[in-house]
Order: structure tokens, then sequence, then C-alpha cells
């Protein structure tokens, strides 16, 4: 067993520098590495680009980095619920490039496996994929998408044993699992950190080859972007 | 009279045959899940990794790792799934989704569609929704006839950016439903009680009319 833990958010952290590009895990506030974000916030880096499929809202996730103008550029896929955000780029503060949800998610996978890049239907005939090369199969046309290259991927699981096997829960896995292996550095932050052993290999989502950072969150707060309920007839 | 939004999502609701795995957009389109008549089977699946989506939680249930696509607090069905972004766009561009019911901001009579950017005013992004038109064999558009400023919303060429080019296949407003073939909106069905001048009043694009058109049951 290789053990991938580190004693905390600083050490799974270090090596974090200007300029940097990162991938963040999560969709809306739901799965995202709070943990990791509040170091990023505290480290107070600066000109990063962030590939993330949401920014976060003013005061919670990317938001927190976005205040404090530490985002060169962002790569999304829908950012509606940031005010912050929304001035930074209309200002021309912030670069954005907005991309397919699903382009997204495979150009993780694609650095994840070592794919250089694909062809994928989404958005061909727009403006976000022009200048981009199209060729047609059997009679559809599509647009070659790369993967992507970052320093750090920054995930959230639910439970990870200390040789980095991740567990996620619900739709808080969304993009984590993609993210991992992605980047030169998988930091996983994980809400239970256990000895190996404990979980049943069957089980695992994300062996621990994809990472090479693991620790347990010191709390998570676990934010609903919008609490919606029933009524008990 | 015009249909109201929870006319239109009753009568989409018509579109969804047994057996259906169906991908609902934000707006319009997530209402269409209260519908489905109780004796068909059908999966919702949420572009955020889940399929057998189920209703909105009760309250004190809410779980904020169980959100869909619009970031709302919902439930699981017996029989759902999770899975990953990856996965989960693989079962839309991989066409194992049968239907895809979506809003626009505006359709042309070719088959584009635009919803996801006002330049200079609302540049929220696409999300998922050019994945789902560009692959899709089955989309249907749900959206109000006109704006706010009362303007076709079915037009000869769309003017906002586009989020897809000729897929969209049926469209149902608060006024009538369409199927679009040979660059036409072609006319199947009226809201009860409008007449067809006043859709060709309110239809910018280039509209078919043929025989009798009867009115939308619902």
């Amino acid at each position: 067993m290789i053990n991938k833990t580190v004693s905390n958010v600083q050490e799974a952290c270090l090596g974090v520098k200007d300029g940097m590009t990162f991938m963040l895990g999560g969709f809306g506030l739901s799965g995202i590495p709070e943990n990791s974000i509040a170091e990023l916030v505290r480290l107070n880096v600066k000109n990063v680009t962030c590939i993330s499929n949401n920014a976060g809202v003013d005061d919670f996730g990317l938001g927190l980095l976005l205040q404090k103008n530490q985002i060169k550029k962002m790569i999304s896929s829908y950012v509606g619920e940031n005010a912050e955000f929304e001035r930074q780029m209309l200002s021309g503060e912030l670069q954005v490039d907005l991309i397919p949800q699903g382009t997204l998610a495979q150009r993780c996978l694609a650095a994840q496996s070592g794919i250089p890049a694909f062809y994928t239907p989404a958005g061909y005939g727009t403006e976000v994929t022009k200048g981009k090369e199209t060729r047609e199969f059997h009679g559809k046309w599509h647009v070659l998408e790369k993967a992507f290259k970052a320093d750090f991927a920054f995930v959230k699981a639910w439970k990870g044993d200390v040789a980095g096997n991740l567990i996620f829960k619900g739709s808080a896995r969304n993009f984590n699992p993609n993210m991992c292996g992605a980047a030169k550095i998988t930091v996983a932050e994980v809400e239970e950190l256990l000895p190996v052993g404990v979980l049943d290999p069957n089980q695992i989502h994300i062996p621990g080859i994809f990472v090479q950072r693991i620790f347990q969150g010191d709390k998570y707060e676990k934010r609903i972007e919008q609490l919606t309920i029933r009524k008990r007839d | 009279m015009a249909l109201s939004k929870e006319q239109i999502a009753k009568r989409i609701a018509k579109e969804i045959k047994n057996g259906y795995y169906v991908n609902l957009g934000i707006g319009i389109p997530t209402l269409v899940a209260n519908f489905v008549r109780d004796d068909i089977d059908v999966d919702f699946q949420s572009e955020n990794g889940i399929l057998g989506m189920g209703p909105f939680p009760y309250e004190g249930e809410e779980d904020p790792d169980l959100i869909n696509a619009g970031k709302q607090t919902i439930t699981t069905l017996p029989g759902a799934s999770f899975f990953d972004s990856a996965m989960s766009f693989s079962m839309i561009r991989g066409q194992h989704v049968d239907l895809t019911i979506l809003g626009a901001m505006e359709v042309s009579h070719n088959g584009d569609i635009a919803n996801w950017k006002i330049p200079g005013k609302m540049v929220k992004g696409m999300g998922g929704a050019m994945d789902l038109v560009a692959s899709a064999d089955n989309i249907i558009v749900a959206m109000m006839h006109t704006n706010k400023a009362g303007e076709s919303k079915l037009l000869k060429e769309c003017s906002l950016p586009l989020t897809g080019v000729n897929c969209v296949k049926k469209i149902i407003t608060n006024l009538a439903v369409f199927e679009v073939q040979n660059n036409t909106f072609k006319l199947l069905e009226r809201a009860p009680g409008i007449t067809i001048e006043e859709i060709k009043d309110a239809t910018e694009g280039n509209l078919t009319v043929e025989g009798e058109i009867p009115e939308m049951l619902l």
C-alpha cells in the first residue's frame, strides 16, 4: 500500500503558485472542495486559471477567490449565480471561456486517460467552437476538442482511505472523479478518512493511483444553493 | 385562450412514451414531470449525474449531496443511480437518452435554437444545452410564443448566439404545437380557442398550415 495521506490542507496545497491552472470538482455548491478552496484563499495565489463547471456564489465556493481577484481566467459551462463574477467578466477583469458541460467533463477525462483530443458534436456551428478543427463522421459534423492541462486538481469525496481510494456520495460525485489524475497533482479531500482495508474494493469509485494527496477536511458547510421542498399531504 | 406554463407542460407530458429516458431543462420543462401519467414508466435524467430523479424532498429531508441540474434539492426513486459528469454526457451524446425537453429564447424554421446568451446583457453559459441539442434525436422546445416585448420567438433566423444548428424537431408554445421540417414551422395543433390567424400573426418564420388544424387535448 502506498500512503497518500498528508496531515492537513496546508500540506495538501504545498507547491501551489501564482499563475497555475487548477481543476476544481463540484456542481453548483455540491461536492466542492471547501477546505482546499479556503486554503487557496488564505495563500492568496494570484492570476490563476480555474477549470470548474460553475463559479460558486458571491460568498461561497469559487466566489471567495473571485472576491479577492485571485482568478485570471475561468473555464466553466454555467456561471449564472454569481453577481461578482458577472461584474468582473463584463468589466474585462476576468477572462471567461464558456464551454459545453459535456465537453468540459470529457476534456477532464481525456487528460486523465492520456487522450490528447477527441471529436464531439457539441457546439458545432456556434460561436464557442469558432476556429476549431471540424470533421464529418457518419454525415454529422463534429468539433476537435483537446484534453485539459492543469497543475492541480482539487476534488472532494465522501469517504477515502490512506491509499487514496475514493467513494463519492449522491450527485456530489459530478466532475470530481473525472478530474482525478487529470492534473499533475490531484488533491482529494474527504469527509471521512479511513485506514486501508475498511472500504470494500468493489465499491471504490476512483482507485488511489489517480490521487497523490489525501486528507480529511476539518469541516464541511455543504451549503444548499436552492432549497426546494414539497408539502406533506 | 393561450396556455399557461403549466398547460404547456401538461401538453408536452403527452409526448413522453412508456420506457423513455428523459432529460428536462430548467423552466417550463421542469414542470413536465408533474403531468406524466401514472401508468407510464419514465426515468428522468439529471445531467449532474442522476438517473431516476424523484420529486422535491419533504421539509427536513433535503440533502446537499442530492441536487438536480438547476441546483434544487431533490430525491431519487427506487432503481435510481448516480454517476459522474463524463458518464452523464455519454448517456446524452451516445443517444441513450430518448427525449430532451428544453426552453429557448429563439428558434428558427430550420431548427436552430438560441437559449444561452444575450450579448451585453445576460451571459450565464450553456451548461449542458449544447451537448443535448447536438446529440439528441428527439428534441422538444417548450416556450412562450413571444418574448416580453411581444415579438415572435419563432423566426426565419435566430438573432442571438446559437446553442445548436438544425436540431429542433418539435415546438410547443402557449399558442400551438409545431413540427420543424423543410425550413418551415408546420402547424399541428392549436391551443383551445386560438385561431390560425392569431398564430400567423405571432410567427415570424415560415409557417405551413395544411388542412384542418385540431385543438390541443389537455
